[in-house]
């Protein structure tokens, strides 16, 4: 089957077919072994950070680069004619006069694909809102492959804030195309929303609610664990209760499976305890660390140069 | 004794020629008026709420005279009224009877409860898809992706 991206805009990971995903995949592998200086030369990216961000803009900028682009943007909206009212429909189309392509994020859920109806050129959506990331859940589904040596049939734990986080809704409704075996471990108030619950059952996918890391560790390929904060809570109590029940130790992990890594979509703030980098099944370094070549990958094929 | 047909002809008289809104859930009535701008069209438009209804408890509906509604113009209210029926009524005869359809996209009409959609902050047109899930209506917004069973949508584009 023919993939091809060139022009398109990424901005919802349902969007994408299988055939697309694995295309991204094989492209990310071959940036990381080979990397390709002069393949964007002469393509300016526009990086437009509406709100802030560290990995996402650092790796989308850096990623650009490595392929010989150039980027302009701002990664402060109040430098930006938006402090003056500007719509961000007019902001992009007039920016999408300027660049090849156009990395977005902003606090707005939909923004991304309001951005998109303002221009021709390709946005790639790194963030909105509580949305969508869809770079995100690419560089997560690559550092799955790369660490287990496939995608198809894995078991894979997702903890934490199963309800607000973005990230574990994408991965669970991607991982419906492998056939994934899936554990959602939250508490009662954080677990994964039903709309996702209902396209799983749906899709025939296999998945099971639990309240302990210490119920599926020992059980699976993956465990993605995530932050829970604290403000997410009506009630600091219940707060204080569960939090440490979603922290993750070294000593919880002697009887894990020998191929088991853990991984974080990163920044984490104490439920992954210092002691886990040092062992063999921490690979959420290494998983920001691809954020660099799926973004290199995606950057190159809307923009032609990669099929 | 009169029977209740007849009763009910002097709650909303009978047309001669027109449309008849009949099967509208209770409460939507006026939204549907304002959605088809049927009160500025200039024609006489009579509307009775709550009526007793076996199939959904009470029922609005609208009377519009000398005004021939088509499907398209129907399927507009589809969404606030989906068990709504269309009967077109020629010399007091209903000559055509036709029910809603809803379209697998609604462009325009439903304002997103999300507050944090873009659409709420820029002006945009709205656009929902439609999707039948087990018997329900789920309308999934085309920019935020959020997915609102028909009760939660409190706000209309009128």
């Amino acid at each position: 089957m023919t993939v091809n991206l060139k022009g398109r805009d990424i901005i919802s990971i349902q969007e994408l077919n299988k055939e697309e995903i694995l295309r991204i995949l094989k492209n990310s592998h071959f940036l990381k072994k080979t990397p390709q200086p002069i393949l964007l030369t002469n393509q300016v990216m526009g990086s437009c950070f509406f709100e802030p961000s560290t990995r996402t803009r650092l790796s989308f900028e850096t990623a650009m680069q490595r392929l010989g682009g150039r980027v302009v943007g701002f990664a402060d909206p109040a430098v930006t004619s938006t402090k003056k009212g500007e719509t961000l429909y007019d902001s992009t189309r007039i920016i999408g006069q300027y660049v090849d392509v156009i990395a977005m994020r902003h606090q707005l859920e939909g923004s991304a694909r309001r951005a998109s109806e303002a221009t021709d050129k390709p946005i790639i959506n790194g963030g909105d809102g509580a949305n969508q990331h869809p770079t995100q859940t690419l560089l997560d589904l690559f550092t799955i492959e790369e660490c287990q040596k496939k995608l198809e049939g894995l078991d894979i734990a997702l903890v934490g804030d199963l309800k607000y986080g973005r990230t574990t809704h994408s991965l669970a409704q991607a991982l419906t195309h492998f056939k994934a075996r899936l554990y959602f471990v939250a508490p009662d108030s954080l677990q994964m929303p039903n709309h996702i619950c209902e396209e799983l059952k749906r899709k025939k996918i296999n998945y099971t609610i639990h309240k302990k890391i210490e119920e599926i560790v020992n059980k699976v390929d993956i465990l993605y664990m995530t932050r829970i904060q604290g403000e997410r809570f009506p009630d600091q109590m219940e707060y204080e209760k569960i939090k440490n029940i979603f922290v993750l130790t070294a000593d919880m992990l002697s009887h894990a499976r020998t191929n088991l890594k853990v991984l974080h979509p990163l920044p984490r703030v104490g439920e992954i305890t210092a002691d886990v980098d040092t062992t063999k099944y921490a690979y959420y370094f290494e998983q920001a660390e691809n954020g660099l070549y799926v973004r290199q990958a995606l950057l190159a094929m809307v923009l032609g140069k990669l099929n | 004794m009169k029977n209740q047909k007849q009763l009910r002809a002097f709650k909303v008289f009978a047309i001669k020629e027109g449309t008849v809104i009949d099967h509208i859930p209770a409460g939507q009535a006026l939204k549907i008026i304002e959605v088809l701008k049927l009160q500025s069209n200039k024609k006489i438009v009579t509307t009775g709420l709550n009526f007793p209804s076996k199939t959904l408890r009470k029922k609005d509906i609208i009377k519009v005279e000398n005004y021939e509604l088509n499907q398209d113009q129907a399927n507009r209210v589809a969404i606030l009224a989906p068990t709504a029926t269309i009967n077109i009524i020629n010399d007091f005869v209903l000559t055509k009877k036709f029910k809603v359809e809803i379209p697998n996209k609604v462009e325009k009409i439903i304002i997103c409860p999300n507050p944090k959609c873009i659409t709420k902050q820029e002006q945009s047109d709205s656009c929902f898809y439609v999707e039948h899930i087990e018997k329900q209506i789920k309308l999934q917004c085309k920019y935020c992706e959020k997915i609102f069973a028909q009760a939660d949508i409190n706000e209309y584009n009128i």
